[in-house]
């Protein structure tokens, strides 16, 4: 290693970050050393393992996008625009952040679930409701994910500043025009990492989804809840499916945070 | 007046050795007695506490939960002296690994039921409605969804539900909140859910009990206190609570 | 090409009246602080304020910033970083409609002119400052404005690309048609570039004239440091001299009281073939002196000194600003 023309980190930071590495690695790493490889295979054979598995996925990922398509315009009306009221309503987008799961579920039940105030018009007029369907798990997962999703993104239109709408008007381009060309082009980094927070946060939701969604192999069950109901027969297999979990979560984000996130560093 | 300030000090600091008095279970005055059980016992078991309570002058502290996680705690040596199980498998898995003191006794019963709301939106009158509503068990993996299984297949039902839930309290909420038009609950459940639920029974469904067993603790502090709690709810008295509650006899 | 006529007042900063023609270069000068680039934010709507800015038949002041259509080239340029030189020039025909190919070809042509064509691909941050500002300004002429506007454009350049740049730049002015404001602190801009001088001080036009007008008879001591005079002023009137008419002597000569200050060397520095010292005497004056002069008479910083000028050597002017 070369040395570093600033000096060696100092011990007062050093030893705190190692602790901190410690806190979050050593119970992965027990995890992955108590679990054995073919009870780990035995479960990704298993056919509901690997319909928990697709539906996590491909939900996480819906609602990421989903998230996308809304909360970009909402931090860019956070970032951007002077309105009364602009701070109070930044603290309520973020209040799913900080709502236990299980409370977060409930309060979409009293708002979409088949009796909820809109959910009960909704399924007496189409005869849909969200409870109960893979809609209604993006739905939740869109609950909690779009809070990081939006905090991430506005953070960073705030940190690239309007020098370059400035520009931008003034060479004759609308707010639109600036905002597709300027705007979002510049603030990539940051809509990268949220989107990626966003989606992680979807992966391992939980809590809310059991609640307004329940669980039921292929449409609601989720790996979260596969492995939460598994743990109450079999506790080698929840963690051996635990580990299916982790594995895929750490490939996902290793993979792109080295695509997305290395975006203007080195 | 020196005097009287050396005593005022002494009896100031003297004060908080007063409030240690009781947390040593040694089974005399002022002791403690914890009992892990099903949480389908909550109710029944609080109301047995407070008597229990009284008559020992001791303390019960209650653990609720699934019974595997509790078989799982008390093999694994985790404190307590009373283990209350919905299961068979459950106590197997906590006597198997650990040794008992005294037998398990099986001391009540539950049977399933179905549970509507109030109004019983769906007009559910069998089993057999269930195929046209929005209905919800519990998960294979917990033991009220063994017993739901065993009744569906007994009665030849192939209806599928909309929701497996994790534990039978759950699927007493999915229903409590409209969220579903039936559910099948153990009868104390329904019992316990009062005018929230509207109960149906299901014939020949004590061909699928649930039993429940009790016994002390190998790790127990107090032995005799253990029993003691275990002879309570073997007792009439104890009978009685649990009838009213909506339990079958053992 | 229109007219401009402006009335302007930033509030709390600066407040302007001023008109030019058609393909006039204005530059306006000043010290920090006195409100020049707050004045082009107003014209450009960037910066909020009062007052009016006709253009033509259209007031500005009314219009968005987007409409108004006038090129603003930036004191720290703002070339937008994800887009190339080429792509950053054409962005502001490709906002008004022109198709990629068409508005790309423009582009490449005005990087042609303003000679860096090779580095159309290349993006902002591979740029020197010359080159950078070099797109700045093709960027704010490929958008045919009505009005140009430039704060600083050679700020943080080499004296050299600086020097070249400028040469250019009167060659690009030359033919734009519109009217230019280039703020600048460099008195050489402004005697190179400009067609008329608009002098701020403190938040209002203290001068207004052609380049030399202004540079001989400055009103303001920021411009006479600029161009290196020497400017007192009395009652109504200014009283001018250059630093080659003032004699310096350790002991108080002879001589009419009126031009005779007293003071402090506080710097000394070559100034061509003399020394040119920077003295307090009251008002801060500068005079020139041979080197010879210097060494004889110890003229360094901090050796008290007597000034003194001849009446015919000082030129007196009036106060009003026209």
């Amino acid at each position: 290693m070369s040395r570093d023309p600033l000096g060696r980190p100092p011990a007062l930071i050093l030893v705190p970050a190692c602790l901190a590495v410690l806190v979050l690695l050593l119970p992965l790493v027990v995890m992955v050393a108590s679990t054995d490889l073919p009870g780990l295979l035995d479960q990704l054979r298993t056919e509901t393992a690997r319909e928990a598995l697709w539906l996590s996925v491909s939900t996480s990922t819906v609602a990421m996008l989903v998230a996308l398509v809304l909360g970009l315009p909402l931090a860019w009306l956070l970032a951007r625009v002077q309105f009364t009221g602009r701070s109070l309503l930044r603290a309520l987008v973020t209040v799913p952040m900080v709502l236990p799961p299980v409370v977060a579920g409930i309060a979409l039940r009293t708002a979409f679930g088949r009796s909820g105030a809109i959910g009960e018009p909704l399924l007496d007029a189409t005869g849909f409701a969200f409870p109960y369907t893979t809609w209604g798990v993006i739905l939740a997962h869109v609950f909690v994910a779009m809070p990081f999703v939006v905090i991430s993104i506005e953070g960073a239109l705030r940190s690239a500043g309007t020098q370059y709408d400035a520009a931008a008007a003034t060479l004759g381009a609308s707010r639109w025009t600036t905002f597709r060309r300027v705007t979002v082009p510049l603030a990539l980094p940051g809509i990268a990492a949220g989107m990626v927070l966003g989606w992680a946060r979807s992966l391992g939701e939980f809590g809310a989804t059991i609640t307004f969604n329940g669980n039921y192999p292929g449409t609601t069950q989720t790996m979260p809840t596969l492995i939460y109901v598994t743990r109450q027969a079999d506790t080698d297999a929840a963690l051996a499916l635990s580990l299916v979990m982790l594995l895929v979560s750490v490939g996902v984000l290793f993979a792109l945070r080295e695509r997305w996130l290395g975006v203007g560093t080195t | 007046m020196e005097k009287h300030l050396i005593a005022a000090a002494t009896l100031v600091l003297l004060l908080p050795l007063a409030a240690c008095g009781d947390d040593d279970g040694d089974g005399s005055r002022g002791g403690e007695l914890t009992v892990l059980a099903a949480s389908s016992l909550t109710d029944v078991f609080e109301e047995l506490g407070d008597r229990f309570e009284a008559d020992h002058d001791v303390e019960v502290n209650f653990s609720f939960g699934s019974s595997t996680d509790l078989a799982e705690q008390v093999a694994d040596g985790a404190p307590g002296d009373v283990l209350a199980t919905a299961d068979e498998t459950s106590m197997r898995v906590a006597v198997d690994d650990a040794d008992l003191n005294g037998d398990v006794e099986t001391f009540a019963t539950n049977v399933l039921v179905i549970v509507t709301p109030p109004d019983n939106p769906a007009g559910i009158e069998s089993l057999a409605d269930l195929a046209n509503a929005t209905w919800v068990r519990c998960a294979d993996e917990v033991p009220c969804g063994r017993v739901a299984l065993g009744v569906l297949l007994d009665n030849a039902i192939t209806a599928e539900p909309a929701s497996l839930e994790e534990d039978v309290r759950s699927t007493l909420d999915k229903v409590v909140s409209g969220e579903a038009d039936a559910g099948l609950v153990y009868a104390t459940d329904a019992v316990a859910a009062g005018d929230d639920v509207a109960t149906i029974e299901i014939p020949g469904a004590e061909s699928q009990l649930t039993s429940y067993f009790v016994t002390s603790l190998e790790q127990s502090e107090d032995s005799e206190l253990a029993q003691a709690w275990v002879d309570l709810v073997l007792s009439d008295e104890g009978r009685q609570v649990l009838t009213d509650a909506g339990f079958g006899p053992p | 090409m229109n007219h401009l006529e402006l009335d302007v007042t930033v509030p709390g900063r600066v407040s302007v009246a001023m008109t030019a023609d058609p393909g006039e270069v204005v530059a306006v000068i000043g010290p920090n602080g006195a409100g020049k680039t707050s004045l082009l934010g107003a014209i450009a709507g960037l910066t909020p304020a009062e007052g009016q800015v006709r253009l033509g038949d259209r007031d500005l002041h009314s219009l968005p910033v987007r409409e108004r259509n006038v090129g603003v080239v930036f004191q720290d340029r703002v070339l937008f970083p994800h887009l190339s030189a080429v792509e950053n020039v054409a962005f502001g025909p490709r906002v008004r409609g022109v198709n990629r190919a068409e508005a790309r070809v423009a582009a490449q042509v005005w990087l042609e002119r303003l000679g860096i064509g090779d580095l159309a691909d290349k993006r902002p941050g591979e740029l020197s400052g010359g080159q950078a500002q070099r797109v700045a300004i093709a960027r704010g002429l490929a958008q045919r404005p009505d009005l140009l506007l430039l704060d600083e454009p050679f700020a943080g350049l080499d004296v050299s690309v600086a020097a070249a740049l400028r040469i250019e730049l009167t060659r690009h002015l030359a033919s734009y048609d519109g009217i230019t404001l280039l703020v600048t602190h460099d008195a050489i801009d402004a005697l190179t570039l400009a067609d008329r001088v608009l002098v701020i001080d403190d938040g209002a036009v203290a001068q207004v004239g052609t380049p030399s007008e202004v540079a001989a008879r400055p009103r303001t001591e920021h411009v006479a440091r600029l161009v290196g005079l020497n400017v007192i002023r009395e009652d109504d009137r200014f009283r001018c001299f250059g630093p080659g008419a003032v004699t310096v002597s350790l002991a108080r000569p002879e001589g009419s009281a009126r031009n005779l200050w007293q003071g402090t060397v506080l710097s000394a520095a070559p100034h061509g073939d003399a020394i040119r010292l920077l003295v307090a005497a009251g008002p801060e004056l500068i005079a020139d002196v041979t080197p010879g002069a210097t060494r004889e008479l110890g003229l360094e910083p901090g050796r008290e000194v007597w000034l003194s000028v001849k009446e015919t050597a000082v030129e007196t002017y009036s106060l009003a600003p026209g």
